[in-house]
């Protein structure tokens, strides 16, 4: 009972702490006049999630920079010797193909599907109905989505979805996952289907975004909808749609759950989060890990630098 | 300007419909229920598989199920919801994802707020370090961060193990999604509104509270789903920060261990997934109703 009763006082607490911290600070910060106010007013708005990212991701990603290039065992520096190992060997450049592999299609399907459910859910009166099934996915684990898919792809036909009805117009069983060919493109389905529901939740409340009066404008000088699309809805939808693709070119890089449950790496299908934790905890290479992580964190920088421009871009043309 | 932009009711929606839309519907449709069949399919073998045994399950594919002689059990879901301790995870679920949630959503919003519409140095350069921090791999964080946490200590009080590292934990790494969402919303609200709400003598805390957080209920709907759905599912933080007490561990732990070591027990995961969706399904259907176009009162440029 103490339990529930420290969960409703917390709920309310919570809340109360935060914006009581914003009006204190506004009380005080008014108090200074009007230059000095301007001067350190952002840094006290921004001043808890500095902490937080501070303490939470800035000192690891530190340390885990220092961390790689250092050795084994992380008593002597060892230059950029682990970074060669990265960059010389099959099995790792193998893990950096496979995400980019993943970046350019589970990027491309999420964005596309869910750019298109959104918009075409729109317009339908069972519009709750479609996007709570595409939503369906996000909420399950990933250890239940794996015991889903394995059963799609079951090598069995007569357990396996996708080869039952690969009988039924007479093709052959196909190993989905070990056949090295596909069997990244049938991991990235499996992305594809968790994650469009992440892009259409936010294209959708985009879309809700665009003024009505605009599109009604259109439609009396007799556009018809593809035009209405094109010419207004698409462009509109543009920087939601610049997120949404930063966020899912970011869940690439870092893709790992599914490959972890559904083949380990195995059969070409590596990607590098996997890597960098068989480094770390199976093969107690800490430096060799570290060196990963840094090359992960390093390839966002041309998706960054497109993100700055935009901001940019958007600052000036208020 | 300064008034809170007022729902625009559904019904105007519907008078919207224009007849020369018909024109269109057929392939509309077909469209739309072709991919929630092709969504459903996977969903739905999951759930026909957790009311089967995992023997039939493994002898014959879950289609089969569909037709008579009809051999469904509820023994996975009663295995699963009778465990001990099933219902103390699910309150420390709760306790762990609501908090967890409000603190997000909260302190990204103060952040966005300063960086779209605050002028000060390095502006731009800082919010690239927080996007930036987005794929950072939560697994590089861990060890550093443990041993700060380690020796932490206020008296009796250790930091380790508790359900208030766990929040912070959460606060952290969804920050830097959290504060990307709401920046580039914030950043699109008309500059008008601001000025006209300084001209009335507003304070940047009033046009926070008054203008900025009603005019973003969409983009903080979608934040607050997903933010309560990571928290939620999330098995790795807790099993790190919590350890390996039970009294603490939130329902994805309790039902990972469903689970043996071996893989064994797989059928229990399937009737856990269900019974694990039931609260973030309803906090999206009840976020649902804050999708609706005009709630902005038109303000917003998209």
């Amino acid at each position: 009972m103490s339990r529930i009763l420290l969960a409703v006082l917390v709920v309310l607490a919570v809340p109360a702490v935060l914006v009581g911290y914003i009006l204190l600070v506004e009380t005080i910060v008014v108090r200074l006049g009007r230059k000095v106010a301007a001067r350190i007013r952002p840094w006290l708005w921004l001043g808890p999630a500095l902490i937080f990212l501070g303490v939470f991701l800035v000192y690891p990603t530190v340390a885990t920079f220092r961390r790689s290039f250092q050795n084994r065992r992380g008593d002597a520096y060892n230059g950029f010797e682990n970074y060669k190992w990265f960059f010389t060997r099959d099995d790792t450049l193998i893990a950096l193909r496979n995400n980019v592999l993943w970046v350019v299609f589970l990027t491309g399907g999420v964005v596309v599907l869910g750019l298109l459910v959104a918009v075409l859910a729109d317009r339908v009166k069972y519009e709750r109905v479609v996007k709570s099934v595409i939503f369906l996915p996000m909420a399950i684990s990933f250890v239940a989505a794996a015991v889903i898919w394995r059963l799609v792809y079951d090598l069995n036909p007569i357990v396996g979805t996708l080869n039952a009805v690969g009988g039924v117009v007479d093709a052959g069983p196909i190993a989905w996952l070990s056949t090295e060919s596909i069997n990244n493109f049938m991991l990235i389905i499996v992305g594809v289907w968790m994650l469009t529901g992440f892009a259409m939740v936010i294209l959708s409340a985009g879309l809700k975004g665009i003024p009505t009066e605009l599109i009604e404008a259109a439609r009396i000088d007799g556009a018809t909808e593809l035009q209405v699309f094109r010419k207004i809805s698409l462009p509109l939808l543009a920087p939601t749609t610049a997120v949404v693709a930063t966020t899912v070119i970011i869940f690439a890089l870092k893709t790992f759950d599914i490959v972890y449950v559904m083949t380990n790496g195995n059969f070409g299908t590596e990607v590098m989060a996997n890597r960098m934790l068989k480094e770390l905890f199976t093969n107690g290479q800490e430096g060799r890990s570290a060196a990963v992580a840094v090359v992960l964190l390093l390839t966002t920088i041309p998706v960054m630098a497109y993100n700055v421009r935009k901001f940019r871009q958007q600052e000036a043309e208020r | 300007m300064t008034q809170v932009p007022v729902l625009v009711e559904p019904e105007i929606e519907a008078e919207h419909e224009r007849p020369h839309k018909r024109r269109i519907r057929g392939p509309l449709h077909f469209a739309l229920i072709a991919i929630m069949v092709l969504w459903a399919i996977p969903a739905i073998g999951l759930l026909v598989a957790s009311f089967r045994t995992a023997r039939a399950t493994n002898g014959s594919g879950w289609w089969t199920a569909l037709v008579p002689p009809y051999q469904f059990t509820f023994s996975n879901y009663d295995y699963v919801l009778n465990r001990a301790g099933f219902w103390e995870s699910f309150l420390n679920s709760m306790l762990i994802t609501i908090p967890a949630t409000v603190l997000v959503v909260l302190i990204a919003a103060f952040a966005a707020y300063a960086f779209a519409w605050m002028d000060f140095p390095l502006r731009n350069v800082l919010f690239v370090v927080v996007v930036g921090l987005l794929v950072v791999p939560l697994q590089v964080t861990l060890i550093p961060v443990l041993s700060l946490f380690r020796d932490f200590q206020i008296g009796d009080f250790k930091l380790n193990g508790t359900v208030l590292v766990v929040w912070l934990a959460h606060t952290g790494y969804g920050l830097p999604f959290a504060v990307y969402l709401l920046r580039n919303y914030m950043g699109a609200l008309p500059k008008s509104i601001f000025e006209s709400a300084a001209i009335d003598g507003a304070g940047p805390a009033t046009a926070f509270f008054r203008l900025v957080i009603p005019m973003s209920v969409p983009a903080l709907a979608s934040l607050v789903i997903f933010q309560f759905l990571w928290v939620w599912n999330d098995l790795l933080i807790a099993l790190v920060y919590l350890g390996p007490q039970p009294d603490n561990h939130p329902l994805s732990v309790t039902l990972a261990n469903l689970t043996t070591n071996f893989g064994g027990n797989w059928q229990f995961v399937t009737a856990a997934a269900f019974v694990s969706m039931i609260v973030p399904i309803v906090v999206f259907f009840s976020l649902q109703r804050y999708f609706i176009r005009g709630i902005t009162g038109g303000a917003v440029k998209g």
